[in-house]
């Protein structure tokens, strides 16, 4: 217990013995009490409160000093800062394997005026808007002589503009540097590149910053000046992707596709060699996306890369080369090809009646459909998901461009047995031509994964065995197969010895509920040349349809495979290989006697 | 018997309301109040359009919106002022806990639009920021807190005071709300200062004031990020900060003229943060150090009156209050000037702001009522107070 001391203790003593209430004398001595510390306590606050005062007048006057020292200072135009690396020419080229240029900077000018130091105000206005037609005479006259003392006139001249403007001699009228990004080939390899704009922006310069593409994807290597503008190397070709783009243009055209897209690529190295997605655009002149409409059809949208379609029956030599990997079945086991194949109310056709029975390698020839799903029950859901995993199948790629990512294959939510049959003959499962590519070299090297990238490499992958070398060649036998009898007799190529696969998948409609009768998506896959491949071209036709004959055909056959073989043509001497002649009769001379 | 039949006339023991307002009020301080509002809403003419443009609104609708806000805020200080001491410290009490329940409540109800603080309640057509009216309740309470334990036999009030502000401080720093922080904090120290703290004790508290500042820098990165972008030797362009310092120089001391200015157009926060800016631009630094002095004159006037105070609780409230309002308005300039890092703070009565307005409104209201004249005990006091 706290204990109040009785104050003052004397008077209150006094005031008990006589009887007398002793709380009016404490109260009054603590009024008292109270009276003198108030004034104590005022005349200590009326010192403090002077001090606060006075600090807030200093403080104030600080700023008011501040702000007059800052008013007296001139302007300076808003200017890059010394602690900011000076941004001119500072973004990397981009270059093919050859060491071509793909992507480089200009340097351009921006032109800014300074009123107070013009001479001849009028006169700049005037000459100014001859130079630049679509300027206001009026409106820059009346900000020439106003109190206006930074003014921009244009972000991006050009030399030449330059020069004009510097032979009006008005000392108020300056040039900043600037740098543009240039595409000196126009549309070319236009959704590797993506494109660039400007980030930050200043009298001294602007950033260049990449938005689509390797220019994304590698914004911070290229702007990084630790790198000192060492050019980034591409394992695209840009012959190759000139003939490739150019063929697959016309082919578009011919076999009046809305789109197209084409990969090839070294199938030991993984490199990319050229790769297009049709229709493209100009990355000097990026589009803006469109707003309505479906994204995937816009030029923006990389078909190669991002979009994951069924591809189906190119699918089919994955099933067969695990079977024959595992032991299932060898090239001349016979499978029952009778149709339809029923699975509960699913009912598997082939696309002609093959007979009751086929061998291994005439399934794949021919593209038969049940034969194929039969292989795959052999096979199993969970060996088949495995191996196209292990195939990548399963995910995005790991290419190097920022679009790559949005490139995830579509896989069924539940691996059934019968998903495990469609997706042996490419359906059920959605992919990019960029991973069907990769799979494709991965049966071309002998049976290793690859992985696609888009950099020049310095040697081939190694990358873990899939299936065995002997199966490998198996598989490449029946894709040559498929050429020399198959659905792709158009694919040959006299000295390349084509092997491919074709693939017709019907597309899925956009609102679910089946797929279209007249709307199909036209593959092939091919390596050449089929007993040691060097290459891989991956040919995708958006609803393609070939209407020469009586009825208008839509197959692969008719349709990718013509158009392969042409890019193969062009592209195969291009790309340095021989073409392997049988000598023939040379002319005029024949062999009388040894 | 007149009286007996018809009653009595009322007789006022007391003076008149408004006389007495009128005779015992601080004009000088009232004025400048009033022509800071002015110039706030002339300001706001100019720095409001592009983003009323923006928003797809008439150009003047932050001005209309500002000059209904003001209006309101106006009535709400000269009702405030009429008030007694007690009247105000009764009514703050009960304002500073609504608001303190509303500040509790901001995690669960409160939105942050978008700025990555959850500061406001949103009403729809305005919002509100729960520490705005916090403020001036806390100060009143603090000083009552403070003025208690300076009684014989009172509590500790002191101790209690500094709990309460910690705990505050604590719930803004959550938000976070560095500023307001920092003002509660500061408006404590100031009362706690003039109630008579021991020197000693307030070095302490300085040191711990920076060290907190210090753990604030390396855990928050919104905070830190602004202390970064205040000490780096070289402002970029194109951030706020570069674009306001620029207006400022463009201004000189004449300013480009009304409506010339081009700083507005590049600032998103011309209207608030960065309205002296805009001042700067436009009217030059004659129009920028008349604010200043405006600033100025409002605080010296009030701590002058409440030197002459002998009541300990207005003695405190009344300093509280006016410094808040003072480092307010320094602080923003400071920004502008760059004499103190980014921190997001409106100039009192010349920036827009909706509840903001309103709240400091009450607080002015309270500092006017503080201030009145009133007789100040024994004769020997009246003598001082008259200058002998």
């Amino acid at each position: 217990m706290i204990r109040t001391p009785l104050r003052p203790l004397a008077r209150i003593l006094a005031a008990r013995s006589k009887g007398e209430n002793p709380e009016t004398i404490e109260r009054e001595n603590i009024r008292l009490r109270h009276e003198k510390m108030r004034d104590k306590s005022r005349a200590r606050a009326e010192g403090r409160l002077l001090v606060l005062a006075a600090i807030f007048v200093v403080a104030f006057g600080a700023i008011g000093l501040r702000m007059g020292a800052m008013a007296n200072t001139d302007p300076s135009e808003p200017r890059g800062t010394a602690s900011s690396a000076p941004i001119l020419a500072q973004r990397a080229d981009i270059i093919d394997r050859e060491g071509r240029v793909l992507a480089t900077n200009l340097e351009v000018f921006s032109l800014y005026a300074q009123p107070p130091q013009m001479i001849d105000a009028e006169r700049a206005a005037r000459e100014l808007v001859r130079i630049f037609p679509d300027l206001d005479g009026e409106r820059l006259l009346e900000d020439f002589t106003g109190s206006r003392k930074f003014l921009w006139i244009r972000k991006k001249i050009s030399p030449e503009q330059k020069q004009a403007v510097h032979e009006i001699g008005d000392p108020g009228l300056l040039f900043g540097p600037r740098e543009m990004r240039l595409y000196p080939n126009g549309s070319l390899a236009a959704h590797i590149l993506g494109g660039a704009s400007f980030g930050r922006e200043a009298v001294s310069g602007a950033e260049v910053i990449g938005v689509a593409g390797v220019e994304r994807m590698f914004n911070d290597y290229l702007n990084d000046p630790a790198e000192q503008g060492k050019p980034l190397q591409l394992s695209i070709d840009l012959t190759i992707q000139s003939a490739l783009e150019r063929v697959l243009y016309g082919g578009m055209k011919l076999m009046n596709a809305k789109g197209a897209a084409a990969v090839l690529m070294d199938v030991k190295t993984g490199e990319v060699v050229a790769i297009a997605s049709l229709p493209d655009f100009d990355p000097n002149d990026r589009p803006r996306p469109a707003v309505k409409g479906d994204p995937t059809d816009s030029p923006l949208f990389n078909r190669a890369v991002q979009g994951v379609y069924e591809l189906g029956s190119v699918f089919k030599i994955f099933a067969v080369a695990q079977a024959l990997d595992l032991g299932l079945v060898t090239p001349f086991t016979k499978i029952n090809t009778r149709g339809p194949l029923k699975w509960g109310r699913f009912k598997i056709r082939d696309f002609r009646n093959y007979g009751s029975e086929l061998t291994t390698t005439k399934i794949i020839v021919k593209s038969s459909n049940i034969g194929t799903a039969r292989i795959a029950q052999m096979i199993g859901a969970e060996r088949q998901q495995e191996f196209l995993g292990a195939l990548g199948m399963l995910e995005a790629t790991s290419f190097e461009i920022t679009e790559a990512k949005g490139g995830k294959p579509l896989k069924p939510g539940n691996w059934s047995e019968l998903s495990t049959m469609t997706i042996s003959y490419g359906h059920g499962l959605s992919t990019s031509p960029l991973h069907l590519a990769a799979g494709y070299a991965m049966i071309a090297n002998g049976g290793t994964r690859i992985r696609p990238t888009i950099l020049k490499q310095d040697g081939p992958q190694f990358g873990e065995r899939l299936i065995s070398e002997q199966t490998a060649t198996a598989a490449r036998v029946m894709l040559r197969g498929v050429v020399t009898e198959g659905t792709a007799s158009l694919g040959g190529v006299p000295g390349y010895a084509v092997g491919g696969k074709t693939g017709t998948a019907d597309k899925p409609r956009e609102r679910g509920g089946g797929y279209y009768d007249d709307k199909v998506l036209a593959t092939f896959a091919s390596m050449f040349p089929a007993h040691d491949p060097k290459y891989v071209l991956v040919v995708t036709l958006d609803e393609p349809v070939e209407t020469s004959g009586a009825k208008p055909r839509r197959t692969a056959g008719w349709t990718a495979v013509p158009i392969a073989a042409e890019i193969i043509q062009r592209v195969a001497p291009l790309l340095g290989m021989r073409p392997e002649v049988e000598p023939g009769q040379l002319a005029g001379i024949t062999l009388t006697s040894n | 018997m007149t009286e007996m039949v018809y009653g009595t006339i009322p007789v006022h023991t007391s003076e008149p309301v408004l006389p007495k307002w009128w005779r015992t009020i601080d004009k000088w301080t009232l004025s400048f109040i009033l022509i800071l509002f002015g110039f706030g809403i002339l300001l706001g003419l100019a720095a409001s359009p592009p983003l009323a443009a923006k928003n797809g609104l008439p150009p003047f609708h932050y001005v209309q919106r500002q000059a209904i806000f003001g209006g309101m805020a106006m009535i709400a200080l000269f009702l405030t002022s009429m008030m007694t001491p007690v009247m105000v410290r009764r009514l703050a009490v009960f304002g500073f806990l609504l608001a303190l329940l509303g500040l509790v409540m901001l995690p669960f109800f409160g939105t942050d639009f978008g700025k990555g603080a959850t500061r406001w309640y949103s009403l729809g057509f305005a919002s509100i920021q729960p520490s705005e009216f916090l403020k001036p309740g806390f100060v009143v309470v603090a000083a009552w807190m403070m003025a208690a334990s300076q009684e014989i036999n009172g509590p500790p009030g002191r101790s209690w005071s500094l709990i309460l502000t910690v705990t505050i401080v604590m719930f803004l720093a959550l938000q976070p709300d560095f500023g307001q922080a920092s003002l509660i904090l500061f408006g404590w120290m100031v009362m706690y200062f003039v109630a008579g703290a021991p020197i000693v004790l307030l070095v302490v508290l300085a040191m711990m004031v920076v060290l907190g500042g210090g753990f604030a820098y390396n855990s928050s990165e919104h905070f830190a990020r602004r202390i970064d972008g205040f000490l780096s030797p070289d402002v970029a362009p194109t951030t706020q900060l570069g674009y306001a310092s620029n207006a400022i120089r463009e201004g000189g001391f004449f300013g480009v003229g009304v409506g010339g200015g081009e700083v507005k157009f590049s600032l998103p926060d011309a209207h608030t943060d960065f309205i002296i800016a805009v001042a700067a631009e436009e009217y030059g630094l004659v129009l920028v150090l008349v604010i200043i002095l405006l600033y100025v004159g409002v605080v010296v006037r009030s701590l002058w009156r409440l030197m002459k105070e002998r009541d300990m609780f207005i003695r405190l409230a009344g300093t509280g209050l006016v410094a808040m309002f003072g480092v307010q308005a320094m602080i923003n300039m400071g920004v502008a000037v760059r004499l103190l890092p980014a921190k997001g703070m409106t100039l009192p009565f010349v920036s827009y702001g909706g509840s903001s307005l309103i709240a400091m409104g009450i607080a002015v209201g309270m500092l006017l009522a503080f201030t009145r004249t009133r007789p100040q005990g024994e004769i020997s006091d009246i003598w001082r107070g008259s200058g002998k």
